[in-house]
């Protein structure tokens, strides 16, 4: 990871790994603007429900983001239970492809949107998408569970000098979201699987070695390729 | 806690692994902690958390009916709040619950040869420990039988190739044979991790090493 691009880390995010590190990166990020089609999503309420299917869902993805805000600044039910609706089996998706049962990830699965309740005043739309802000609740809450392991977490950046979050950072934020999922839908089979093991499976590169049969320079090229491609996607 | 730029980064494994929660305890603190003085593998952390959001798409399981219902009956309706972290003290937040705020409060037990340590208490699978070097002093040669991760939170050390100050991290795998050394300026302190037990070379250390338990 040595790439020396000037970036505020509040907002660079996505930037730097998904994006190329080079200098045009940093000057397009100056000059890029809202993309009219993402509009609308911010405008008004989200009128998505959660039984959206998979692929329909790249390039009308929905963001979540008033939801979210609705629930951090408003306690507000409705729209937790829609985040519910669309979340929760996704967690418990997760939870189980990383070795839980049905019974736990479901349990876990329900911890974890409490904690989203509980904890929304940590979330900041300039820095995670919902989706991603959800995933990490998941993870800890998975390495709890099944590593029964610490995690540490980095420390709290100081707050920055405006009080008020620019709206196109927030957008530019979900935008690249969006445009990830959809990047890692595009990715060959193979590949794809690889990443998905690395970050579900519980399992580390060498244990995916042993399990898929494949030489371990094999797999950790097929990663790094696999996230070339992901950096190529999000140029 | 930003202070001068840092040469030496985490690596793509590293980051993916700290993304994905597959690390060992004593290798999520030492990513914390660097991330905690690193701006650039802290923007590199959120993108590969942001890959593991945008995977969580692709990953549904129908709940089971009425726990909707269940969840919303156990909110409580005051407003969201969440402990401030604290932070301060002349060591980065992550390693306040392991050693507190500040060096001060580190419990250092001599190994010989000037050399300092105090061993963290993790999860199994991997020891962090840190170390403190006299100023001008060397670790006795070695190389490594697993990973070795080394963080400087205080002074400098160099070896053979490069110059490592605060916030720096060198990955020592199984191929690096090392003497790192001191800066002349002020003692140097790791955060040093490893997954292995690291192997000297010379009887002297090999005798040193059973006593030391690196």
């Amino acid at each position: 990871m040595s790439s020396n691009i000037l970036f505020d880390p509040r907002t660079a995010l996505l930037r730097n790994t998904l994006m190329l590190a080079s200098s045009q990166t940093s000057s397009r990020r100056m000059s890029v603007g809202i993309p009219p089609q993402a509009q609308p999503a911010l405008a008004g309420p989200m009128n998505y429900s959660g039984r959206r299917r998979v692929n329909d869902r790249t390039d009308t993805q929905p963001l979540w983001i008033d939801e979210m805000i609705r629930v951090r600044d408003g306690r507000d039910r409705e729209a937790f239970a829609a985040l519910f609706t669309h979340f929760a089996p996704r967690i418990k998706g997760y939870l189980m492809k990383s070795g839980a049962d049905a019974t736990t990830a479901e349990e876990c699965a329900q911890d974890v949107m409490t904690t989203l309740w509980r904890k929304a005043d940590q979330f900041d739309p300039t820095r995670a998408s919902v989706g991603t802000w959800i995933f990490t609740i998941a993870r800890n809450r998975r390495i709890d569970m099944l590593r029964k392991d610490r995690r540490a977490e980095p420390e709290d950046l100081p707050w920055g000098p405006e009080p008020e979050p620019e709206q196109s950072q927030v957008m530019e934020i979900q935008q690249e979201s969006a445009r990830l999922v959809k990047a890692i839908a595009s990715l060959p089979d193979t590949q794809r699987k690889l990443i998905e093991q690395a970050y579900f499976g519980e399992m580390t590169q060498a244990e995916i070695s042993e399990l898929t049969g494949l030489p371990l320079g094999t797999i950790k090229s097929r990663i790094r390729l696999a996230l070339d491609r992901l950096r190529h996607a999000m140029k | 806690m930003t202070h001068r730029s840092i040469t030496h980064h985490l690596d793509e494994a590293t980051l993916l692994a700290y993304a994905a929660g597959t690390l060992p305890e004593a290798f999520n603190l030492i990513v914390a902690t660097h991330l905690s003085l690193c701006d650039v593998c802290r923007a590199d952390a959120h993108a590969y958390d942001a890959v593991g959001g945008a995977l969580l798409e692709d990953a549904p399981s129908d709940m089971t009916n009425g726990s909707l219902d269940k969840v919303l009956a156990s909110l409580d309706n005051g407003t969201a709040s969440s402990p401030a972290q604290k932070v301060g003290g002349d060591l980065p937040a992550p390693l306040h619950s392991y050693i507190g705020s500040d060096l001060s409060a580190v419990r250092w037990r001599p190994v010989g040869m000037g050399v300092k340590q105090a061993i963290l208490q993790t999860s199994k699978g991997a020891t962090a420990r840190l170390l403190c070097i006299p100023a001008g002093s060397a670790m006795p040669d070695h190389g490594h039988n697993g990973t070795e991760m080394t963080l400087v939170l205080k002074g400098a050390f160099q070896d053979a190739d490069d110059y490592f100050a605060r916030g720096d991290i060198e990955i020592a795998g199984k191929d690096v044979q090392h003497v790192p050394v001191a800066d002349i300026h002020e003692d140097c302190i790791c955060l040093a991790v490893t997954d292995a037990p690291l192997r000297f070379d010379g009887v002297l250390p090999r005798i040193w090493q059973r006593f030391v338990g690196i």
